[in-house]
């Protein structure tokens, strides 16, 4: 029995935290808010300098081989800079979604374009429907002689615009989860239109993709056909941890903020730390985070290592950091007061994340129904 | 990582196990039928930790030369865990093995760690705690309970209050003001005080469960030998605040958290209404669900703190949310038992149709006062901010 890190876990946690605050600090997360795509291309590189878009990417396609523990230490430390970008759609789901269903020759297409950074892809899940379920899957792929037609429409796709490939979630038959397929189809394929959906978590960027009659062939099917659902629960898991490792160094960051904040602030003559309502609402934060955290780690040891419990562990951690991170990010822009509502303070990009990673991959209320399922209430 | 245990340890564990299953006190209604403090019960409840200690199972991390085995803390989290599985009774002595015994470990002389921690471990001698007065709750510092220094001797006056298990107990470790003049926190010295001393007057109080499970304590020129300080004259309050550290860890403990919660799902599925099991209501399903996943966190995240002591680190922020996650944790189970049984709630142990022997209701009474017992959570909120988080005191 260890519940702990190792030594290079905790290294890898230190350098994540160093790197990102010189090269993700607010000011540059306020930048790119401004840009068109949320991407910035000189991020990528730097990150794929220190190994982390290939993390997950095995070590014989160019990547540095590691598990979701290591990823979920580096994406707490991206989700505490709220980092803007595709990283967790590329370079955790795609990458998973191609080393557990990809042939060999799509893993040697993309995982090491993945891995360097060179290439960015994304999942396109949802429609319109909102539904996480394999029935809300309805995008039409008609067998034909050569591979696929594909005609209907994804929605709120994450960074579609700057992927180079997508994993679309398709119907090739049935209704529910027998007969859902994943296809890999580049952006560049004609028929196929991204267009923005404007947003309030400036961070993640998300698209509308319409396929008129994409033709694809047969080999960018990822797994078999009509057996894609297995490979996206098992996603949707990977999901879930990342958004709750992303919470999880939210909510501390926004924590510190606060707390650093209210020992700065003065109201009544002292420091408005020195207040017992604002304390509590500070404790109560801690007495969240903190057992939070046990949970993120136990969930992302459990995804690589105990597969019959990984997606209950999943789902108690998405469940609880959906609601943890939207908490103390509410309570944090009430210690910071006005300012803390205003544009021009950086809270905002933490608070608008909270909500975006509460809904993503779905809410808390969606997991406790899932664990109470798997826990046969 | 690793969340398996190692092959000796798993050895360990079915040792336990089996060791429970045989020795398990028998469920006798006559003895369970009793209040907590009556002589006959006292006198089971010894045995059975006596019996435990025999088998070597009690404070296993003491040093040899006190009574324990200088076990790591994996063999007692593993004996905790298969007690609270076996439903084994608690033990009677808590207060010394978690507390004072602790505590004299840390600062006690060599002559007090001969003298006590080896009845602490048998149960020949029950300890109570003597720390709040009826004008100083939260406010533990302001006590008033005196100790004048005359010789030899401590010349205790004045009244404790909240004082569980002072009915049997043989001692009690004491705040007293040694030192009126001085600012209230260094005037305060650590003491033991033999309850058989003349002067002493135990009056049980009721609470609202309607036991006595805890009581006044009444000092009136009671006298103490010099001998039975703990720490130095007057520096009793850092004396004080290292048994805290320890009774926070006690109070906060999750181990038993989780059998509550099996408890709980067990009765929501058991229980029907509007022709159907109370779990299978949404609602009911959702708050299920997110006391889950705090139980769960609180698993976890002891299993943390235990890889921290371990590995020999400092447990940090982390252990300081224990008491308040806790105990705030068990009372809500119990809230949402009582829900659960609706009408049938509030029915008493003796009542016709009443559900698991009223046990829910006790227990969300009895949770409540762990909520204020040991450092209300408010205090609780008070040291998260001020020692975790460095916020300044309010005064």
């Amino acid at each position: 029995m260890d519940f702990g890190l190792s030594e290079e876990q905790e290294m890898l946690q230190q350098s994540a935290r160093e790197f990102l605050t010189q090269e993700c600090p607010p000011t540059f997360v306020r930048e790119m808010s401004k840009s068109a795509d949320g991407f910035s291309r000189e991020l990528q590189r730097k990150m794929a300098e220190q190994g982390w878009t290939g993390l997950l990417v095995p070590e014989t396609y160019g990547g540095l081989g590691l598990g979701m523990l290591d990823m979920a230490l580096l994406l707490e430390e991206m989700g505490r800079a709220v980092v803007p970008g595709p990283f967790l759609f590329s370079s955790v789901l795609c990458t998973l979604a191609l080393k557990q269903g990809g042939t060999t020759a799509q893993k040697k297409v993309w995982l090491p374009r993945l891995a360097s950074g060179e290439a960015v892809g994304t999942v396109a899940f949802l429609e319109a429907d909102d539904r996480l379920d394999a029935a809300g899957i309805t995008l039409k792929a008609k067998k034909s002689r050569d591979g696929y037609t594909l005609s209907g429409t994804k929605m709120f796709v994450p960074f579609a615009a700057v992927a180079d490939v997508l994993l679309v979630a398709v119907r090739t038959s049935g209704r529910a989860e027998e007969g859902v397929s994943l296809i890999l189809v580049e952006r560049e394929t004609p028929g196929l239109t991204i267009k923005p959906l404007e947003i309030f978590d400036l961070t993640r960027r998300v698209y509308e993709v319409e396929c008129k009659n994409i033709v694809v062939p047969k080999t960018a099917v990822v797994g078999n056909e009509g057996q894609g659902w297995k490979i996206l629960s098992r996603l949707i898991d990977a999901a879930c941890i990342a958004l709750a490792a992303d919470s999880l160094g939210g909510a501390q960051k926004a924590l510190e903020m606060a707390v650093e904040y209210t020992k700065v602030r003065t109201q009544f003559n002292r420091p408005i730390a020195s207040f017992q309502a604002l304390k509590h609402l500070a404790a109560e934060i801690v007495s969240e985070i903190e057992p939070a955290r046990a949970l993120v780690w136990y969930a992302a040891h459990a995804f690589d290592t105990r597969p019959r419990e990984a997606s209950r562990a999943a789902a108690l951690a998405k469940a609880r950091l959906s609601d943890v991170y939207s908490r103390t990010t509410n309570r944090a822009v009430q210690m910071h007061g006005g300012i803390g509502f205003t544009w021009e303070h950086d809270m905002h990009f933490w608070f608008k994340r909270a909500k975006w990673n509460e809904f993503a991959f779905g809410d808390a209320s969606f997991h406790r129904e899932r664990l109470a399922q798997i826990e046969g209430f | 990582m690793e969340l398996s245990y190692s092959k000796e340890d798993e050895a360990f564990r079915k040792e336990v196990h089996t060791w429970l299953k045989h020795n398990l006190p028998k469920k006798d209604k006559s003895v369970s039928d009793l209040m907590p403090h009556d002589p006959e019960r006292v006198k089971r409840a010894k045995e059975w930790q006596r019996k435990l200690y025999d088998a070597g199972y009690v404070a296993m991390g003491w040093s040899k030369e006190y009574g324990g085995q200088e076990a790591d803390v994996m063999r007692q989290t593993i004996v905790n865990e298969e007690m609270v599985l076996a439903r084994a009774p608690g033990l009677v002595g808590a207060s010394g093995l978690g507390m004072l015994g602790p505590t004299l470990i840390q600062l006690g002389t060599e002559e007090q760690k001969r003298r006590y921690l080896p009845k602490i471990l048998t149960a020949e001698e029950i300890w109570c705690q003597g720390y709040s007065e009826p004008e100083s709750g939260s406010d533990l510092a302001s006590l008033r309970t005196r100790a004048e220094l005359v010789g030899d001797e401590f010349i205790v006056n004045g009244q404790k209050v909240w004082t569980s298990n002072a009915q049997f107990s043989d001692w009690m470790f004491c705040l007293v003001r040694t030192d009126p003049a001085a600012p209230k926190h260094r005037g305060i010295s650590y003491i033991l005080i033999d309850m058989k001393t003349p002067g002493i007057t135990v009056r049980p109080l009721i609470q609202m469960t309607g036991d006595a499970g805890f009581n006044e304590v009444f000092f009136e020129d009671v006298r103490v030998p010099r001998a039975h300080l703990v720490g130095e004259l007057n520096q009793g309050w850092m004396v004080a605040n290292a048994t805290l550290f320890h009774e926070r860890n006690m109070l906060g403990s999750t181990t038993r958290t989780q059998l509550m919660m099996q408890n709980l799902i067990r009765l929501a599925r058991s229980r029907q209404r509007y022709g159907k099991p109370v779990a299978e209501d949404a609602v009911i399903r959702q708050k299920l669900a997110d006391l889950l996943t705090r139980v769960e966190a609180m698993r976890y995240h002891s299993y943390r703190q235990l890889t921290n002591a371990l590995k020999g680190r400092s447990p940090g922020i982390g252990a300081m949310v224990n008491k308040l996650v806790g105990t705030e944790l068990n009372h809500d189970i119990c809230a949402l038992a009582l829900e659960i049984m609706g009408s049938y709630a509030p029915l008493s142990r003796k009542a016709a149709h009443v559900i698991d022997n009223g046990t829910w209701a006790y227990e969300f009474m009895f949770t409540l006062g762990l909520i204020i017992g040991g450092g209300t959570s408010q205090i609780q909120k008070n040291i998260i901010s001020e020692r975790g988080l460095g916020m300044p005191k309010s005064g």
